[in-house]
């Protein structure tokens, strides 16, 4: 009996992480692209190019009730999704084919596939490519051509997005505090002639530096306008695209196992490692990974004091009795409290009360435009270290009771006062305790959304809570984090198909993500378990 | 005990090395004096009116049947009892001429005063070093120096160095239960206290530890004025200069431990140490 529930329970999740590893590892494998003629419903023939998503099977009798006529005896027909792209020249980026109308399939080598900054994917065959206008390469040429000037465009792109993320956006930030330095001085109402020259030559300088820094952008800008190429879509209309907007082009049918590898490997890292485009549906996760990780830290470092200094009160110092009843079953009730109620008590009271009163108290200058009293990773981390305070509490508890009598004696033998005690040896004894919490704690946080949404998860963030100007870590600032990711990816974004996969892609690293937090609590506690191994057994 | 021999007393003193000196209490110098001690838990009454002398710089043993309170007078000298909360306490206890229940004594700078041990070897989980030095370092000594001699000192003084020089800052829950024993007892000498309680110290560890620990309390002596507290009457009759015989939370006697156990004035202790009851 027990050994089939736990091997249910086992095969259940291993079954939950195979199917996520699975879609979403598959995402980044480049498929091959089919190339077909397809009969329409109508009898016209068109041309069809893309990548085969899925298969189905559908009763015939539902698609003569539809309209459709197949000769065929079989019951079921089989049908594809075929991710076609072009969503700027098509309108949609999939479509249902049924297999039996499909003709003179093939995969072809010439066929590339480039991800591009807007619109998703393009399939085609490139014709030429362009440079200020005039053709500089056509026919088998110019693949390799296109290749060695998309290589110069993404180069400069990244010179650009550095420009525009780092140089200006520091000259912005700075511009912003002179600002808010001068509103400063104009609430407090009295005038400082001197303060607001300094502003003023200060502004001039920045101003200056911006200056210089956009005339070096412009000319990026207009280096990175200059080619161009020409690509033959399905239905053998060719359309003009500016090389600026690649990101990155291949030739899927034409790859080798290890060029697949290759690129397979590149595709994950830019997942993990670099910024969503798109409305999250391309590109990389990067914030959400930072995000969640430097939450639940901050998380962590809240809730820990927090937790152990009630549990030193409630197991060592208060009398024991019905009030410290009351509040232990209090606390075990707070563990039962649905997350989005902590989700409505950090939106009512950190951030409308206590952001609210720091803005008023702190930076009028800001105001009417909020600065702790919006959302912020600080009352996320604060909203969810209340929400796992129960748990760091009783575990800690636990800790602090298992230490034995004998040792607490021992150290107060010596002359050591009760907080000496607590402090020297009976806190590191009961420290695999608290960290036992603290994977709970940690566990619990990392997974949890709803409540987060409230006080300060957005879909994009536009800077990151920790960054090169001072002072560093903005707890001020909206973030970004895996769950919340998942749920705007899944069901937010204006392409669900697209994203499905992206989806699972999210889940399984939100797993990693929470499975790396744990384990690195989990060595902790088993190391300070060596350490403070009692004498107990 | 050895009622099967037909002897009249179980120790024989005779067959224990030790001097045949006459002793008596009112010629010693006194360290601690207790005057009209009454304890409860509670309702119940655990020690009776008791009134004894403590002398300085010699062994003096708490004997009796468990339950007698011989362990709850002893946690009394450093208000070790302090830590239950139904415990309440009459009567004084004098050290250095300042009764140690009254309100501006400060317990910590007490028991700093009185060292115990207790009868399971009860280190922390940290090296032998920081055992030792753990009460050093409550007093705010930091210095390298200083902490290394008196770690050194104190571990000599418990007659342990030789045998842990070499792993000082290895874990001191590795050690045998008898080494634990000593540094606990190195632990409590090393912050220098003038009265040592050591309450049945031997009673968890095995013959040859027994031995080491007895040998080492004979040594201490010249230092400390000792309170034992033993269930085993051969060890009282081994280590103490005077012994005192509790039954139900009261004194029944107190006298040198030579007299006591041959020539005992009352006949409950002679009951006891012949191995009638208890």
């Amino acid at each position: 009996m027990t050994a089939g529930a736990v091997s249910v329970s086992l095969l259940m999740v291993f079954g939950v992480l195979a199917l996520i590893t699975m879609k979403g590892m598959v995402y980044f494998w480049p498929g091959d692209v089919l190339s077909a003629q397809y009969q329409m419903k109508d009898g016209r023939k068109t041309s069809l190019v893309g990548e085969v998503y899925e298969e189905e099977l559908v009763p015939l009798q539902r698609l003569k009730d539809s309209g459709e006529n197949i000769e065929t005896d079989a019951a079921f027909v089989k049908r594809l999704l075929i991710k076609t792209g072009n969503r700027d020249i098509l309108g949609s980026d999939f479509r249902w084919v049924l297999v039996p109308r499909l003709s003179e399939q093939k995969t072809p080598g010439d066929t590339v596939v480039i991800e591009r900054r807007e619109w998703g994917n393009l399939y085609g065959h490139l014709i030429s490519v362009h440079e200020k206008g005039k053709v500089i390469a056509t026919g088998p040429d110019a693949w390799a051509v296109f290749q060695e000037r998309t290589a110069r465009v993404i180069k400069i792109f990244a010179q650009i997005r550095h420009l525009e993320k780092n140089d200006i956006g520091s000259v912005n930030y700075r511009l912003e505090k002179l600002r808010l330095a001068e509103r400063h001085i104009e609430l407090s109402g009295k005038p400082d002639p001197e303060a607001q020259k300094d502003i003023d030559q200060q502004r001039k300088v920045l101003q200056s530096e911006y200056k210089a820094l956009e005339f070096k952008l412009i000319d990026l800008y207009k280096q990175l306008r200059r080619d161009s190429y020409v690509i033959e879509v399905m239905g053998g209309k060719k359309v003009e695209q500016p090389l600026a907007k690649v990101v990155r082009a291949y030739q899927p049918n034409a790859m080798s196992i290890t060029g697949k590898l290759i690129h397979y490997i590149e595709k994950v890292w830019e997942f993990v490692s670099d910024d969503p485009r798109e409305a999250n549906t391309e590109g990389g996760i990067f914030p959400t990974i930072f995000g969640t990780i430097l939450m639940v830290m901050i998380m962590a470092v809240l809730v820990t004091p927090l937790g152990v200094i009630a549990a030193v009160y409630l197991r060592e110092y208060a009398k024991q009795g019905p009030l410290t009843r009351i509040i232990r079953i209090a606390v075990n009730n707070l563990a039962g409290v649905p997350s989005i109620v902590y989700g409505i008590f950090g939106l009512g009271f950190f951030v409308y009360f206590l952001g609210g009163s720091i803005d008023q108290l702190f930076f009028p200058e800001a105001l009417p435009a909020p600065t702790f009293g919006t959302g912020g990773i600080m009352w996320a981390s604060l909203t969810l270290a209340l929400m796992t305070l129960p748990v760091v509490i009783v575990s800690t508890e636990e800790g602090l009771s298992r230490v034995p009598r004998a040792v607490r004696e021992g150290s107060l033998a010596l002359g050591a006062t009760k907080a000496e005690t607590l402090w020297r040896t009976v806190l590191p004894m009961a420290s695999p305790a608290m960290m036992t919490g603290l994977i709970l704690a940690v566990a619990r946080a990392a997974g949890e959304v709803a409540p987060l949404m409230l006080v300060g998860v957005v879909k994009l963030a536009p800077s990151m809570p920790l960054d090169m100007n001072a002072p560093f870590l903005h707890l001020e600032r909206k973030f970004m984090h895996l769950g919340f990711h998942i749920y705007d990816v899944g069901f937010q974004s204006p392409n669900v198909e697209a994203a499905r996969p992206l989806v699972y892609a999210t889940a399984l690293l939100l797993v990693l993500v929470i499975v790396v937090l744990n384990l690195a609590a989990i060595s902790i506690r088993n190391r300070l378990r060596e350490k403070y191994r009692s004498l107990e057994h | 005990m050895n009622s099967d021999t037909g002897m009249t007393h179980a120790i024989k003193m005779d067959h224990l090395q030790r001097e045949r000196v006459r002793m008596n209490v009112e010629s010693e110098e006194i360290a601690i004096t207790v005057e009209n001690l009454n304890l409860f838990y509670a309702d119940s009454q655990a020690l009776n009116d008791i009134s004894i002398k403590i002398p300085e710089n010699r062994v003096t043993a708490f004997i009796g049947p468990s339950g007698c309170g011989k362990s709850t007078l002893l946690r009394c000298f450093n208000r070790m009892n302090d830590l239950i909360d139904s415990v309440r306490i009459e009567g004084k206890i004098i050290l250095n001429g300042e009764n140690i229940f009254d309100k501006s004594v400060n317990v910590a700078d007490l028991r700093r005063r009185v060292g115990m041990v207790f009868q399971k070897p009860n280190p922390f989980p940290k090296s032998i070093y920081e055992n030792v030095a753990y009460g050093l370092r409550i007093q705010g000594v930091n210095n390298r120096r200083v902490l290394d001699e008196s770690v050194e000192k104190a571990l000599k003084g418990a007659a342990l160095w030789d045998e842990v020089k070499d792993r000082l800052h290895e874990s001191a829950m590795g050690m045998s239960g008898g080494q634990q024993q000593r540094l606990v007892i190195a632990r409590s000498i090393a912050i220098e206290p003038e009265v040592l309680l050591l309450d049945e110290p031997a009673s968890a560890l095995d013959p040859i530890s027994t031995l080491k620990i007895e040998e080492l309390i004979y040594e201490l002596k010249s230092d400390y004025t000792i309170v034992i507290v033993t269930h085993n009457m051969q060890q009282a009759a081994r280590v103490s200069d005077y012994t005192a015989f509790m039954y139900m939370g009261d004194m029944i006697e107190y006298s040198d431990t030579n007299s006591i156990f041959t020539n005992p004035a009352k006949k409950q202790t002679e009951d006891y140490i012949t191995g009638r009851y208890g």
